[in-house]
């Protein structure tokens, strides 16, 4: 344990000075590694700690890429200041109206019917012509700031500032009676209400809280690659972001950002290699689901697991 | 009949043979989760692949029947290997993985549809028996492919409920569903009857997706679609509940046909408006048991 905030530190810092010696295609990458870290992150305060399985965590993502659109004029630049808390705000709004609705379930029901809504946006997306239809529509400019973020590294850094506060946020509220009250109703939330918690508050409460997120994160998506379109709300996005979750380790907060880091690169890398680089990406998700129980965090329990298997 | 009373039949017959075809899906998928705990997510890859087999075996046979009868078997051989090699895994993981994994599954079943046929759409030809239009006024017609479709869905439904509450087989379902390990205790290979399960489950949703080709066409993309409105069929009737996919399919094909109708602007929406109301009157679907699992 006491390794962690060492190689936390070191980390940050190859992240600071990667701008120094890294050139714009790794840097770009490096922005989409820290953008889905932050969505990864988003989803495991639901999956990891609270126990709740949502396969629509996209459509929170795909508002937030969405509220930077609709603040954009066009051809203009919204101002940061204004569109990133609206779209915070936007994508938390949502997630309190769905969470409502999705929480009367839980367990198998849950993750059937965040789906069911999660797609709703997205064959809404799809047919509705002021959210450009199923060909998406551009965001010309990146949102406005103090400092020009179409220039230089200021959007990276900027990114690297938000990845960083997700991350504080996401361990202060973990380590505050809240996030151990969500802990203790992810191991048994009988328990928790008859010691007299109002669970059901809890969960809506970590639900809108990881919608926010996703909707940052969805934000800077959007304003990364100038380009919203329904695939942001689609469940394969939350497939895959859930992929992360697992592959790095749930229940952890470092565990997110090194599935962020394993999944971008491999889909990078096989999408360099192949156009049906889907095909070995299933074949790797589904050998990674059979082989690695407990996430790529844990090799010790994976040679435990091996050796188990030889001795049997 | 007056020409609206026709129109507001036809529109019936539509809801029907939607709402059937959308059970033959349904049931697939409630089954495998009522009986062996699985969530499912590559249940709408089945119907794809069906439409797809029926499409290639009419394209070398010419003949839709025919291609029905090769593909039917080979469905099921399928369905036996994948749980053999694959499925038995999961039943002991959990919900988790298991969406996992059959997410998984369908990043390679789409992939490598589009390697072997690529991604166009395809029409599949309606057979030469049934391609005509039933006269209904001087202007309005139902073409007859569509209710002989009605037909064999409502025949299979029917063959469906016979085998879980008549047969010996259904009996070991239905009490593999309650209590594993006493089935197994009795003598029962509860090991083959999920196999059996899973393998009739695939099936039947490949054949909804053989005879939903020559209405719909052959494109990618229509598995999804599918496994959603399958979830949100399963999600009203509650989880596991044959009778609750059956009530669940056919509020749907009422709703989707109608809306499209009378309310064309929100039609996509309904459904999920209709599942959203069912959560706040009934969270565990209209069948489903008090706590879900």
């Amino acid at each position: 344990m006491s390794r962690r905030p060492v190689l936390l530190g070191l980390g940050l810092a190859a992240l600071i000075a990667l701008p120094f010696f890294a050139g714009k295609y790794d840097l770009d990458l490096t922005t989409k590694i820290m953008i889905m870290a932050m969505f990864a992150l988003s989803l495991d305060l639901l999956v990891g700690f609270a126990g709740m399985v949502s396969l629509g965590h996209a459509a929170f993502f795909g508002v937030g890429a969405y509220s930077l659109y609709l603040m954009s004029p066009e051809y203009g630049a919204a101002s940061l200041f204004v569109s990133l808390p609206v779209a915070i705000i936007s994508a938390g709004l949502v997630a309190l109206v769905i969470g409502l609705l999705v929480l009367r379930s839980s367990g198998v029901y849950f993750i059937m019917v965040t789906l069911a809504f999660g797609e709703m946006f997205y064959y809404y997306a799809m047919g509705a012509r002021w959210l450009g239809g199923s060909d998406g529509a551009y965001i010309y400019q990146r949102p406005a700031a103090p400092i020009d973020l179409g220039k230089g590294h200021a959007f990276y850094y900027l990114v690297l500032i938000f990845l960083v506060a997700t991350y504080t946020l996401l361990r202060v509220i973990l380590g505050a009676p809240f996030g151990r009250a969500l802990r203790g109703i992810r191991g048994n939330e009988h328990r928790m209400r008859s010691l007299g918690f109002a669970t059901p508050r809890y969960k809506l409460l970590a639900f809108v809280i990881a919608g926010a997120l996703a909707g940052l994160a969805g934000y800077f998506d959007a304003a990364q690659f100038g380009v919203v379109n329904p695939e942001l709300f689609d469940w394969r996005l939350s497939g895959s972001v859930l992929m992360m979750v697992i592959l790095g380790g749930m229940g952890t907060l470092d565990g997110p950002i090194i599935g962020a880091i394993v999944l971008v690169s491999l889909e990078n890398f096989l999408g360099d290699l192949t156009t049906h680089w889907l095909l070995p990406m299933g074949l790797f998700i589904i050998g990674a689901v059979l082989l690695l129980p407990h996430g790529l965090t844990d090799p010790a329990a994976l040679w435990r697991a091996f050796r188990e298997k030889r001795h049997a | 009949m007056s020409d609206s009373a026709v129109f507001f039949l036809i529109q019936i017959l539509n809801a029907v043979q939607y709402g059937l075809l959308l059970f033959l899906v349904a049931s697939g998928l409630t089954l495998i989760f009522g009986i062996m705990g699985i969530i499912n997510l590559a249940h709408g890859s089945f119907y794809m692949i069906g439409a797809y087999l029926a499409f290639f075996f009419a394209d070398a046979t010419g003949n839709l029947w025919l291609a029905i009868l090769i593909a039917v078997p080979l469905s099921f051989v399928f369905g036996l290997l994948l749980e053999t090699f694959l499925f038995r895994f999961l039943y002991a993981r959990d919900h988790l993985y298991q969406v996992l994994l059959t997410y998984g599954l369908i990043l390679v079943f789409e992939e490598l549809r589009g390697l072997i046929v690529g991604n166009d759409v395809h029409g599949v030809p309606v057979p030469h028996l049934l391609d005509f239009s039933i006269p209904l006024t001087a202007t309005l017609s139902y073409p007859a492919y569509r209710l002989a479709l009605s037909v064999i869905c409502l025949g299979v439904a029917s063959l469906l409920y016979l085998l879980i509450q008549k047969t010996r087989l259904g009996m070991a379902i239905r009490a593999g569903s309650i209590n594993r390990e006493m089935v197994q205790s009795l003598g029962i290979d509860i090991g083959m009857v999920y196999r059996l399960v899973f393998a009739i489950g695939v099936t039947l949703a490949a054949f909804a997706g053989m005879l939903a080709a020559p209405t719909t066409s052959v494109f990618p993309g229509m598995g999804n679609q599918v496994l959603i409105i399958c979830f949100v069929t399963v999600v009203i009737g509650g989880i596991g509940s044959i009778r609750g996919a059956f009530l669940g399919a056919m509020l749907i094909g009422l709703v989707d046909t109608f809306g499209a109708v009378y309310a064309p602007r929100f039609s996509g929406m309904l459904v999920y408006m209709l599942m959203a109301a069912v959560l706040i009157w009934r969270p565990a679907g209209l069948f489903g048991r008090a706590t879900a699992r």
